[in-house]
């Protein structure tokens, strides 16, 4: 593609890189190298083909896992408890089937949350467009692909021609430089850049998060964040593939191989961003000064840090904030000005897309040796996947978790959106590793602090919110 | 597959003065193990429609009467935020919204419901807290010339993506669209690595 020699970021040229049609007053036509699919968001796309006697274009670029209406306590179908997820996981079996897209389902030991599995199995690439139509899709950009969450109606047209019709999104940085402190993780940096520039924030944009403590993450760790980059409003998030990149894919099962592997390190290494490149916004945070970070309301934008208080809705100036503080604090049954440390939870829920790999059920698993679940929690793990959970099992983890009193789960999104019979009570207050912490995201009723697994973990033991660092 | 067209939307408004409706609230994943398109109109924002027991509540603005046949909805900024299911706009068009008015909207769900003719539109801070001023006030929103036009007879711009805006007046189908750039699809995929 021509640029002029124009310096571009890792997002513009994986855009340059893919378009493969431009027409006046339409939008540039997108190729998409990876489509990933569940149960959820699927049916209607292939009722769609059906309807119009149309394939599946490249069915090799296009893979299923179930995950949302999934259980996570039994792996048979049908799920007597519930014919409707039943017949939706059955839909997605007798569609991949139909036109022939590789499914691990519920029997499958390479099951779990869609972007758990791409990662691990080394689908997910640097330098590639990925979609699925799921808002979580970013999490694939720490890999340095791009990659968005999508509509049933878009779904469609990936299936059929793998392409998207997509206007460029704006380039955001978001540069976190410093060391993080110890106790402090990757959950609190995305927590701390969403409470700074609001849920709307990212609007029309792709973050790109580079500096000294980006860098310095470990690609579950960059997952992590990336995965929460729509929570800022963010269309996709990325950060530019390195070392890191390269060494965590190596060997995984679709990665490239042997001369296959050095010619895509080859393309791989052109993708960091040029010397003077610009961006349209950009944030800058100091790693060395973010604390835990818990949210309080029912945005992922309302978070401050575990140790702070929560705020008085006298103390915001614009009357439309005051007026959302309010009803957020209403509904979370919680008074301005106390601290959330020490506020008496319910559940933990260790799982989803944003903390459900291996690394995330070592951190909680280090806090729950040799201490117990507090009576009046229930605390619940989930891996986000059965390679994950495999491993956990290998290590022991599974064992430490039943023995605090935990419940250890097979694979899937769980109570991140409580569609497969997980969930809380009208009520309850959960803290949560997942993503959102809207009203009932998590059951009807129920009220969500969001946080690290190191948080939610040592809130477990405590039974109220705790900053880790103080058990 | 035809699309329907639309031309201009004359109705009463509703307000629901809130910012930040995410999709959780306008159509509870509960409503998401459907198959079909069908039956979302009745899980539009169910939780703060109805009590546990399924009885409406009486203080939620849509079961109040003068809520009745209104096709336009006036709601705070950010609508729409959160996760990329297309039920949400799916719910809101069963239920017989045509358009959502508000001063921004989230990405997702701004091209899903253009894909979906409900209509997003994005009009000034200033004209928006009138609108949320004012709820019940009957308006026209016109596609041809992006206005929407007040009851005093204002009339107030507001942009749309020149292609789907192309697409909504036309009916054209997007899918079908796309189809007839298969020759520039081929090409890519034969140079691909
Ligand atoms: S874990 Fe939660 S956020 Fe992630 S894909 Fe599943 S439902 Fe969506």
């Amino acid at each position: 593609m021509s640029t002029n020699g124009r310096p571009r970021t890792t997002a513009e040229k994986i855009w340059d890189n893919h378009v493969v049609a431009e027409r006046p007053g339409a939008p540039s036509l997108i190729y998409i190298d990876l489509h990933l699919c569940h149960e959820v968001t699927t049916p209607q796309a292939f009722s769609t083909l059906r309807a119009r006697g149309l394939k599946v274009r490249r069915p090799d670029l296009t893979v299923a896992t179930m995950d949302h209406s999934t259980p996570t306590t039994s792996r048979e179908l049908p799920l007597l408890m519930d014919p409707a997820g039943s017949a939706q996981l059955q839909q997605l079996e007798d569609n991949c089937k139909e036109f022939g897209i590789r499914l691990y389902n519920l029997k499958s030991d390479k099951q779990g949350i869609v972007h758990v599995v791409g990662p691990e199995l080394g689908m997910t690439q640097p330098g590639m467009t990925i979609v699925c139509g799921d808002s979580h899709t970013a999490t694939h950009g720490a890999f340095g692909a791009l990659a968005f969450g999508i509509g049933t109606s878009q779904v469609g047209h990936v299936l059929a021609t793998q392409c998207l019709l997509q206007v460029p999104s704006k380039p955001y940085e978001i540069r976190v430089d410093g060391a993080l402190r110890n106790g402090v993780t990757a959950k609190d940096i995305i927590l701390a850049v969403i409470a700074k520039i609001g849920i709307g924030g990212g609007t029309e944009c792709v973050f790109e998060y580079t500096g000294s403590a980006i860098r310095a993450l470990s690609m579950e760790e960059r997952m992590t964040i990336c995965n929460m980059s729509i929570e800022g409003g963010a269309r996709a998030g990325l950060v530019a593939p390195d070392d890191t990149t390269y060494q965590y894919m190596a060997g995984r099962e679709f990665a490239p191989k042997g001369a296959g592997w050095d010619a895509a390190l080859a393309r791989w290494k052109q993708l960091p961003t040029d010397e003077g490149a610009v961006y349209a916004k950009q944030l800058i945070l100091n790693a060395d000064q973010l604390e835990p970070m818990i949210t309080f309301g029912t945005n992922p934008g309302m978070g401050i840090p575990v140790s702070g208080k929560i705020p008085t809705p006298e103390s915001m100036v614009d009357l439309q904030a005051r007026a959302d503080l309010e009803k957020a604090l209403k509904y979370m049954d919680l008074q301005p000005g106390r601290p959330m440390a020490g506020h008496p939870i319910n559940v933990v829920f260790v799982g989803s897309c944003t903390n459900s790999r291996i690394s995330d059920l070592r951190a909680a698993a280090a806090i729950m040796k040799g201490r117990k679940v507090s009576p009046t929690v229930r605390m619940l793990v989930v891996p986000g996947s059965m390679q994950v959970r495999q491993q956990a099992v290998a290590e022991g983890l599974d064992k430490i978790f039943r023995d605090s009193g935990a419940e250890f789960r097979e694979a899937g999104c769980s109570m991140c959106l409580a569609m497969n019979g997980d969930q809380l009570e009208p009520g309850e207050y959960s803290v949560s590793t997942s993503n959102r912490n809207f009203e009932g995201r998590q059951g009807k009723g129920g009220r969500t602090f969001l946080a690290s697994p190191l948080t939610a973990a040592a809130s477990a033991v405590t039974g109220v919110v705790t900053d880790a660092r103080s058990l | 597959m035809p699309i329907p067209k639309i031309q201009t939307i004359e109705s009463k408004t509703v307000v629901i003065p809130i910012e930040n409706i995410d999709t959780d609230q306008i159509i509870p994943a509960r409503f998401l193990k459907t198959t079909s398109m069908e039956g979302l109109g009745e899980g539009l924002f169910c939780d703060w429609r109805y009590n546990a027991d399924g009885s409406p509540k009486p203080d939620f603005v849509l079961n109040q009467p003068q809520a009745k046949g209104a096709e336009i909805l006036v709601a705070g900024d950010n609508f729409g935020c959160g996760s990329s299911r297309e039920h949400a706009p799916w719910a809101l068009k069963q239920y017989g919204f045509k358009a959502v008015i508000s001063s921004s909207f989230a990405d997702i769900f701004r091209g899903n419901s253009l894909k979906n003719g409900l209509l997003p539109v994005i009009v000034p801070a200033d004209i928006h807290a009138e609108l949320l001023r004012w709820p019940g006030i009957q308006i026209k929103i016109d596609l041809a010339s992006q206005t929407v036009t007040l009851p005093g007879g204002r009339t107030i711009e507001f942009p749309i993506d020149p292609f789907a805006k192309h697409c909504l007046l036309e009916g054209v189908d997007e899918l079908g669209y796309i189809q007839q750039q298969e020759a520039a699809i081929a090409a890519y995929e034969a140079k691909r690595v």
